[in-house]
């Protein structure tokens, strides 16, 4: 008699699963991370390996000490913890990635009440907490490059080793990245094959284009993200490129660099288009993306860091609720309700 | 008698503490905090104006008509406001100067006006002088640790003492508003869980009646 299960809705079920879509992540990541590997050694690995181990490490701390449901095998801190790691600069010491993937996992997402829960991207948080809290340490010496040639893969293991202080009086490794000069309106002459490549100073994860166009176009193609996120953010960013570049004489000069450099991308593809933090509509995506381009214009062009990227999507995060409100999908057959009008 | 005195005294430290449980007063809170003692001068001004404006509004309270009592109240506080000023300016002055308008705005914090509203204007002196002594002593030592988590972490020092090398590796973050709001945060929770066990151990130990009423609520 009782053969009907009652249940609410998602009624339709298919193979797609949170681990699987996290999966799908990591694997668009790989390129970016052996692009990392390829431009800084095998210190940007070490870095790598350390933030996700130390991501699953605090959520699964963070379960036992709860008691919660163990969560860690959903991969998604797994995620968090390599998107934070390819956020930082090649020469960061070995704790930052820790207090930093910590901080992510714990209380960005788990005191939230896990995933899907978040208010705001963990990844994009912790970075904007470790640029915060080690305002030196996370800007000032970007690693440059290095060559494989003579040992230059373990270059950044032993500054490290010889102590922080290392790093930052070799004036060799240090270098600007094609950002920090752009409001100096230094951009002419900028090698823009090498900064599609990776070859520019910059975070781990985010110098080679080219890697994290592989990735990003993957996961389009596999319908894991909304193209209209990137698309939109882009081109707001190339568009408000194009309208400072012709304030300044240089109306084309400046929509490739500020494309290439920077965050950009990696922001655009593998963090403005998390779930649980954007929103749910199509037009609401674009309003998000609109906005994340139009912030991340504003702090490069005017504001005072030269990289707005990580702050531009971490408010766009805490508009998202307002966003979705604004542009509710409707049900079909919904009948517009006129202003003081009376409807059954 | 005594032990009711005595609760009076201790309700503003543990059970009502007006920065963790009560949630009063957090502008100054996060504000001052981002050394000890900034927040120990803080919690000491507003004890020592919390204490006798409580006094000072129990024993006029059958005096001060009731459609006037808010500016009545702030006229008493805004007075003891201006001492503490004077005094600070006079003697203490790098903390006057580290305090800077949350000084002055004491005349409008809630806390004060809150404990005046709610207790001295219904209570007898003595125990009104019991109340301001109590929640200004629990504002100070929440003031005072929040600002030592503050100090430690953002500073590397403790109550301006370098701890060794810590300074090198300090997060600056916690001395900036945004780590206030955490380490403020971080520690109600901490507070309201040891609120909890301590509640739990109790109904554990009490009595069978309390037990069945606390299962029947469920």
């Amino acid at each position: 008699m009782n053969k009907f299960v009652v249940s609410s809705s998602p009624h339709i079920a298919n193979r797609r699963t949170v681990s699987g879509i996290m999966q799908e992540v990591l694997i668009a990541l790989l390129p970016a991370v052996i692009a990392s590997v390829y431009f800084f050694g095998f210190y940007a690995l070490f870095l790598e390996l350390l933030c996700v181990g130390s991501a699953i490490g605090a959520e699964a701390l963070y379960n036992k000490v709860m008691k919660r449901e163990q969560t860690i095998k959903d991969c998604s801190a797994a995620v968090t913890g390599l998107l934070l790691a390819l956020n930082l600069p090649a020469t960061v010491p070995f704790y930052v990635p820790i207090i930093g993937s910590a901080f992510a996992i714990v209380f960005v997402k788990m005191l939230f009440g896990g995933i899907g829960k978040n208010f705001a991207n963990p990844a994009i948080t912790g970075r904007v907490f470790l640029l915060l809290a080690w305002g030196a340490l996370m800007t000032k010496p970007w690693g440059s490059p290095i060559h494989w040639s003579d040992g230059g893969a373990f270059y950044y293991f032993r500054c490290i080793l010889k102590g922080n202080s290392a790093i930052q009086d070799v004036a060799a490794v240090t270098t600007a990245t094609p950002l920090s000069s752009l409001t100096q309106g230094g951009y002419a002459g900028k090698d823009l094959l090498k900064m599609f490549l990776g070859a520019t100073g910059g975070s781990l994860g985010e110098t080679s284009a080219l890697a994290l166009l592989i990735g990003g176009v993957y996961l389009i193609v596999r319908r894991i993200i909304d193209w209209r996120v990137p698309v939109t953010f882009v081109g707001t960013v190339a568009l408000f490129a194009l309208i400072y570049g012709g304030a300044n004489g240089d109306a084309l000069g400046y929509i490739l660099p500020s494309v290439l450099g920077g965050g950009l991308l990696l922001g655009a593809f593998f963090m403005a288009t998390d779930y649980s933090t954007s929103p749910n509509t199509k037009t609401g995506l674009v309003v998000f993306a609109f906005g994340c381009g139009l912030i991340t214009s504003l702090i490069r062009f005017y504001g005072s860091y030269p990289e707005g990227v990580s702050f531009a999507i971490l408010l766009m995060n805490i508009l998202t609720p307002y966003i979705d409100k604004a542009f509710k999908m409707h049900p079909f057959g919904y009948v517009k309700q006129k202003a003081g009008g009376q409807k059954k | 008698m005594k032990s009711k005195r005595l609760n009076t005294l201790t309700n503003g430290v543990v059970k009502s503490n007006p920065t963790f449980r009560l949630v009063l007063g957090t502008c100054p809170t996060l504000a001052v905090t981002t050394q000890a003692l900034n927040g120990l001068a803080m919690g000491a001004a507003v004890t020592f104006v919390l204490l006798c404006s409580n006094v000072m509004i129990s024993l006029l309270k059958k005096l001060i008509p009731d459609r006037v009592r808010i500016p009545a109240y702030v006229v008493i506080i805004a007075t003891f406001v201006t001492v503490v000023q004077m005094v600070m300016r006079k003697w203490m002055s790098p903390l006057y100067e580290a305090l800077g308008v949350f000084l002055p705005l004491i005349v409008v914090n809630c806390i004060i006006l809150a404990r005046a509203e709610a207790f001295a204007s219904c209570n007898p002196v003595l125990d009104s002088a019991l109340d301001g002594l109590g929640m200004g002593f629990g504002f100070t030592l929440s003031l005072t640790f929040i600002g030592m988590v503050r100090e430690f972490l953002g500073s590397g020092s403790f109550f301006g003492i370098p701890v060794g090398s810590l300074g090198n590796v300090s997060m600056s973050i916690f001395i900036m508003p945004a780590g206030g709001f955490l380490v403020y945060g971080t520690l109600m929770a901490l507070v309201n869980y040891l609120t909890r066990l301590a509640e739990e151990r109790k109904i554990r130990m009490g009595s069978h009646h309390e037990k069945g009423e606390k299962e029947a609520k469920q």
